[in-house]
């Protein structure tokens, strides 16, 4: 069976809500940013399977999709950095510890 | 005006004004340190006065108002126009002659009198800011650049009191001075602005115009009158402001002459009497002036009959002089009185000179001090003695003519304001001849020993005493009067001798010579003793003594009771409940809401992520089902 435009939207929403919940309900800040990089994937799986599927023609969902690897690559290099600040300066990276913008 | 070029005209307040430029900021920016500032300020004065006698000799002759028009110097959308312009009328000249007169004859005193004295270019500075300032307020044709030149001349008053400011005393005075003449300059503004809003004009032309063509109403002009006049009272000292006068004697007394003796404050006198026209059309303001007149002539008399220090008696007596020219402003006649401030300038600064002569030689102005200078002052005690002469009004001083004027008019008009003007006219000889006999008769009391002062300050004395007999003489015709605007029937009969022939000339002379006689008969022959008169009349003397308290009512009662423990109070406490009352309720209140809501941000990453994840939810069910 080849699989049609349903069947990626059921892939990518699937990742994504794994990415989701494990954002959601981890402390750790790396493995939180590890799940936003799962969610981006799903996204980006969405994206090309639109293009592929609805504008086989042009590509624009594939350019777009290379688009979001490249910010989350940066992301992920700037977000890794203050973690490791983080971690310099309060030796925890849990989320639930940094805590001192709270009132 | 015989022909004199604007150009010059425009010089007359533009020279003293040049001179307190160069010192002010050329001399003291470069220190010189000589009498150079001196003679600077005083060839700027004199050339001033040349010009001003030359405006004014042609206005004698021929009487009539010129305008000159200056630059536009504030435009505010067409609506307030101010233009810099100058006035030249018989007024103004008479007040021209007077100013820089006095201020060129002043200045040339005090190079003797404050001789030595440090910051001279600081004294001779303001004197010249001064002058510029009192011929700007005489000259001005607006009633805003009056208004400035009014303040100016305030600020002077101010800074000259206050001239020796590491003195406590003089600072005070200075203070004193400049927020009691301040009470009276609210009422000045005030008029300006109802002038302005009713006769959508500042130039005092205008403003009469309309006044007279009916475009104001009565009310209008009644409280604006009375506006002016209560400037007027601050700066001329009128009771109830005439306070910060006998304190203002604190400053260096060549200033008590120029300022608190024959310019400043006589300027109240020249508005009222420039603003006439406003006067003249509410009966109500006039009786005001003549009152407060009368009976501030009256009063500062009073208080002159006790007072031991020299100057306070001729503070006093300035006050009493200047009730006598509102007195003459309010039955009805810019003239008399202008006559009188014009008279009183020169005997007054003559006395006040002559008392700082006095001062230079003794070192004291306390007349229980002094005695028997006579001998050793002859120049100062002759001047003296003829200052006192014009001041009681004797025949054929300068004095008596022009309060003869007074008198006719307050007789003619108000037989109790008359009463009141005469009864002044005897203390006024008797306190002036305590004066003399107590200085210059008697024995010499103190060890020190006095000598007469140097040609410098006898030399502007004697000018003084000339004019102190003769300014008087200008109107055995009737002329000067005439010319200042005599509203009244010439019924008077003038001439030298030709006044006698009026059965009020007499009058005065018999009034006048029985206080010169009581004077002499207490203080030279002793036939009546002081001490006893004074045990006699003690509750009255306790009085006159204490000044009536006034002083004490204003800083006692009004200024600790009424404004600083009550009003301020009232203030304070309006402040701590209300205003800052508002503004920690409304602090209050956002800091309760917050405590509040902030238990939303708890610092869990994870909730936050399932609030924004829920919230995202939410908008996305939203946009699907509500298209």
């Amino acid at each position: 069976m080849v699989p049609g435009l349903e069947q990626y939207l059921i892939l990518s929403a699937f990742i994504f809500s794994i990415g989701l919940f494990g954002a959601v309900t981890k402390r750790s800040a790396v493995v939180i940013l590890i799940c936003i990089e799962i969610m981006l994937a799903g996204v980006n799986i969405a994206l090309v399977a639109f293009s592929r599927f609805i504008t086989p023609v042009e590509l624009t969902g594939q350019s777009f999709s290379v688009f979001v690897i490249v910010v989350a690559a940066a992301e992920v290099a700037v977000g890794l950095a203050i973690i490791l600040a983080l971690y310099r300066q309060r030796h925890t990276i849990d989320t639930d510890k940094i805590d001192l913008l709270k009132w | 005006m015989n022909n004199i070029p604007e150009q010059l005209i425009w010089m007359i307040p533009g020279l003293p004004l040049a001179a307190f430029v160069a010192l002010f900021i050329l001399v003291r920016s470069l220190k010189i340190r000589s009498n150079l500032n001196g003679y600077l300020a005083i060839a700027a004065t004199a050339a001033s006065f040349a010009l001003s006698l030359w405006v004014a000799a042609g206005l004698f002759n021929a009487p009539a108002e010129h305008g000159i028009t200056g630059f536009e110097w504030l435009n505010l959308g067409g609506i307030l126009v101010i233009e810099l312009g100058l006035t030249i009328n018989p007024l103004t000249g008479i007040m021209l002659v007077v100013v820089t007169l006095v201020s060129l004859l002043v200045q040339i005193y005090s190079l003797g009198y404050m001789h030595g004295s440090k910051s001279l270019n600081r004294y001779f500075a303001f004197i010249s800011l001064f002058t510029f300032a009192m011929l700007g307020l005489v000259m001005a044709d607006n009633l805003l650049i009056m208004f400035m030149c009014w303040e100016l001349v305030g600020l002077c008053s101010y800074l000259l009191i206050g001239f020796w400011y590491h003195r406590p005393a003089a600072a005070q005075a200075a203070r004193k001075a400049f927020f009691i003449t301040r009470i009276g300059d609210f009422g000045f503004l005030a008029a300006i602005l109802l002038l302005f809003t009713s006769a959508g004009t500042l130039n005092v032309n205008d403003i009469h115009a309309a006044a007279i063509a009916g475009a104001v109403s009565s009310t209008v002009i009644t409280w604006a009158a009375l506006g002016i006049f209560m400037g007027a009272m601050g700066k001329s000292a009128q009771f109830p402001l005439h306070t910060w006068l006998p304190d203002a004697m604190e400053g260096p007394t060549p200033v008590s002459a120029l300022i608190h003796a024959a310019t400043m404050v006589a300027s109240g006198v020249f508005l009222v009497g420039r603003m006439y026209p406003l006067f003249e059309l509410s009966p109500t303001a006039l009786s005001t002036v003549a009152t407060i007149g009368a009976v501030t002539a009256l009063f500062a008399g009073t208080i002159a009959l006790v007072m031991h220090d020299i100057k306070k008696v001729l503070a006093y007596s300035t006050i009493s002089q200047l009730g006598y020219m509102m007195l003459g402003l309010g039955l009805g006649d810019v003239a008399i009185a202008l006559f009188h401030l014009f008279t009183h300038a020169f005997f007054k600064a003559l006395l006040f000179m002559g008392a700082g002569s006095v001062n230079h030689s003794t070192g004291t102005f306390d007349m229980r001090k002094m005695g028997g200078l006579a001998r050793l002052m002859p120049w100062t005690c002759a001047t003296f003695v003829i200052g006192s002469l014009s001041l009681s009004g004797i025949w054929p001083l300068a004095g008596f003519f022009s309060k003869e004027e007074i008198l006719n008019s307050a007789l003619s008009n108000q037989p109790v304001l008359f009463a009141m003007a005469l009864l002044t006219a005897f203390m006024t000889a008797f306190y002036m001849f305590r004066v003399v006999f107590l200085t210059f008769g008697g024995e010499y009391q103190s060890r020190l020993k006095p000598h007469e002062s140097g040609k410098v300050m006898i030399i502007p004395m004697l000018v003084l005493a000339v004019l102190a007999v003769s300014a008087g003489w200008l109107n055995l015709t009737g002329r000067l009067t005439t010319i200042l605007g005599h509203g009244h029937e010439q019924s008077w009969i003038y001439g030298f001798l030709g006044i006698f022939t009026h059965p009020l000339a007499w009058i005065s002379l018999a009034v006048a010579g029985s206080g010169i006689f009581l004077a002499w008969a207490m203080y030279q022959k002793r036939w009546l003793s002081a001490r006893k008169v004074a045990w006699t009349f003690r509750s009255a003397y306790t009085v006159f003594f204490h000044k009536y308290w006034i002083d004490e009512l204003y800083e006692k009662y009004i200024g600790a009771r009424l404004f600083n423990n009550g009003l301020f109070n009232l203030f304070n406490r309006f402040d701590a409940v209300v205003i800052d009352g508002t503004v920690n309720d409304v602090a209050g209140l956002n800091l309760k809401s917050s405590k509040a809501i902030r238990t939303l941000q708890n610092g869990r990453l994870t909730q936050y992520g399932l609030v924004f994840l829920f919230g995202i939810a939410a908008i996305a069910l939203l946009v699907i089902f509500t298209g």
